[in-house]
């Protein structure tokens, strides 16, 4: 992330390689209730990435030594599949997919009503089947999604998006080259009804300017993807005309 | 994002989606007070009635209460207790002392084996999710015949109707014994059709039952039966 200068990631016209201007999101959807065999699931297509989550429980903790006596806990796992990049990943969980797993499970406990639940473990199975750049925020819209389709009381559901910069120019929704290639990337996990962050990581350097306007563009977009999340859960369940 | 609202047509709500102010009002479930206004906590159909202001859930575990009429199945059985699995997130415990036999210790295998079902009440739930059931009551026992039917725990008071009518209305049309258990287990005992028959009005509420299509499927039986 240290920012290759000479790859060119803007064109002359101030518009990005794909012919995003640099507060244009990627094309977003969204679909709750994928897995008949989970008690909650989403799929989420965010540009060419596509993530399914699984949402099992809340069922007793095991093994023992994770439970806790006044909350649940969440257990996520984070799995890229093989096939999801150029490259083939070796199957099984890596160093990257740990970490993610633990930033997410963390970003899930700030909104959960996990005291609802003690001793009990909640599962959250996230798996990116496509990779684009910005897989763990894309996991983490559809954790969100499938932990409200679970039926898993939640103070708000958690939205992944990420911004970064290209060329010193502040982005929305970095693409695989602007986030191979960029200068920074800063992905959050924002709750869209009280503007509260619940995750936040950042690679690479940021003004204070920078980052100003870089949040700015996660909240707008984050209050798009809120908007398409409600959508598909109303899809799953709106009435029909009896 | 205040689309929630109490009106002739039931709303749906989102996790953190405000449901209206909160003053003079208080929070049932499925609902928490957050700066003087209600906010969702789960995915349901907005109710209020007497001042409270909950969220019926679309989907939801079966959280065990005192009291509860539940069907089980034996998961485990030690000298003098057996651990029933009960659809919630912990098994349950039920004594030999709380069996409708008399149970001498090392014996309880012989009344309730591995993979049996039974029909019991929850004894007591604790504020960790220990939970004692008990047998000794009227009509719990261990069920020898039918089978059980699991449907989502939210669409119970769906299938048992006001007064339990609809229970009573599949009742009549087929000639089954059923009881609707509090921890989403159903149990029929009929001839085998009308078992089938039974079986296949409960998938059509599982299917269909967050569209109240349930009324339809019952009301299409009855004058399918009286043509007949």
């Amino acid at each position: 992330m240290g920012g290759y200068g000479d790859v060119k990631l803007l064109r002359d016209d101030g518009k990005r390689l794909d012919g995003r201007t640099v507060d244009e999101m990627r094309p977003v959807s969204i679909e709750a209730g994928v897995l008949p065999a989970a008690d909650g699931s989403a799929m989420v297509t965010h540009g060419l990435n596509v993530a399914v989550a699984a949402v099992y429980g809340p069922m007793e903790a095991h093994p023992r030594k994770i439970q806790r006596q006044d909350r649940a806990v969440i257990d996520v796992r984070y799995n890229m599949a093989p096939f999801s990049t150029g490259d083939r990943i070796r199957p099984g969980f890596n160093r990257r997919s740990r970490e993610i797993s633990k930033v997410t499970a963390e970003a899930l406990e700030s909104v959960v009503l996990v005291e609802r639940y003690p001793r009990s473990k909640i599962r959250v199975e996230i798996e990116i089947l496509a990779a684009e750049a910005g897989t763990r925020c894309v996991g983490i819209t559809a954790a969100a999604v499938a932990l409200a389709d679970a039926g898993i009381p939640m103070r708000d559901m958690i939205v992944g998006v990420a911004s970064g910069k290209i060329e010193d120019t502040v982005v929305l929704d970095l693409d695989k080259a602007e986030d191979n290639y960029g200068q920074a990337d800063l992905p959050v996990g924002i709750l869209p009804n009280t503007g509260e962050i619940a995750f936040l990581q950042m690679d690479g350097d940021l003004s204070i300017e920078e980052f100003n306007l870089a949040m700015e563009y996660n909240f707008k977009a984050a209050s798009e993807i809120h908007v398409l999340m409600v959508d598909a859960l109303k899809r799953r369940y709106e009435r029909g005309d009896n | 994002m205040s689309e929630g609202q109490v009106g002739a047509e039931q709303r749906l709500v989102t996790p953190g989606m405000v449901i209206g102010p909160s003053t003079g009002k208080h929070a049932g479930s499925g609902a928490i007070a957050q700066n003087e206004e209600f906010i969702a906590t789960r995915l349901g159909w907005l109710n209020e009635q007497n001042d409270v202001v909950s969220v019926r859930p679309i989907n939801s575990a079966y959280m065990p209460r005192s009291g509860d009429l539940i069907v089980g199945v034996v998961a485990e059985v030690r000298n003098n207790l057996w651990f029933f699995d009960v659809n919630g997130p912990f098994q349950a415990l039920l004594p030999m002392s709380l069996a409708p036999w008399k149970v001498e210790f090392g014996s309880t295998r012989q009344h309730l084996g591995i993979g049996d079902a039974a029909l019991a009440r929850v004894q007591e739930v604790d504020e960790a999710h220990n939970m004692v059931l008990t047998m000794k009551g009227i009509g719990l026992r261990r069920l020898n015949e039918g089978c059980v039917i699991a449907i989502p725990v939210n669409l119970i008071d769906t299938l048992r109707g006001d007064n339990n009518s609809m229970v009573g209305r599949i009742r009549d049309l087929t000639d089954c014994r059923i009881i609707v258990a509090d921890n989403g287990r159903v149990w029929v005992h009929g001839d085998a059709d009308k078992m089938f028959t039974v079986r296949g009005l409960i998938q059509t509420l599982v299917d269909e039952g967050h569209m109240n299509n349930f009324e339809d499927a019952v009301n299409a039986l009855e004058q399918q039966r009286g043509e007949n």
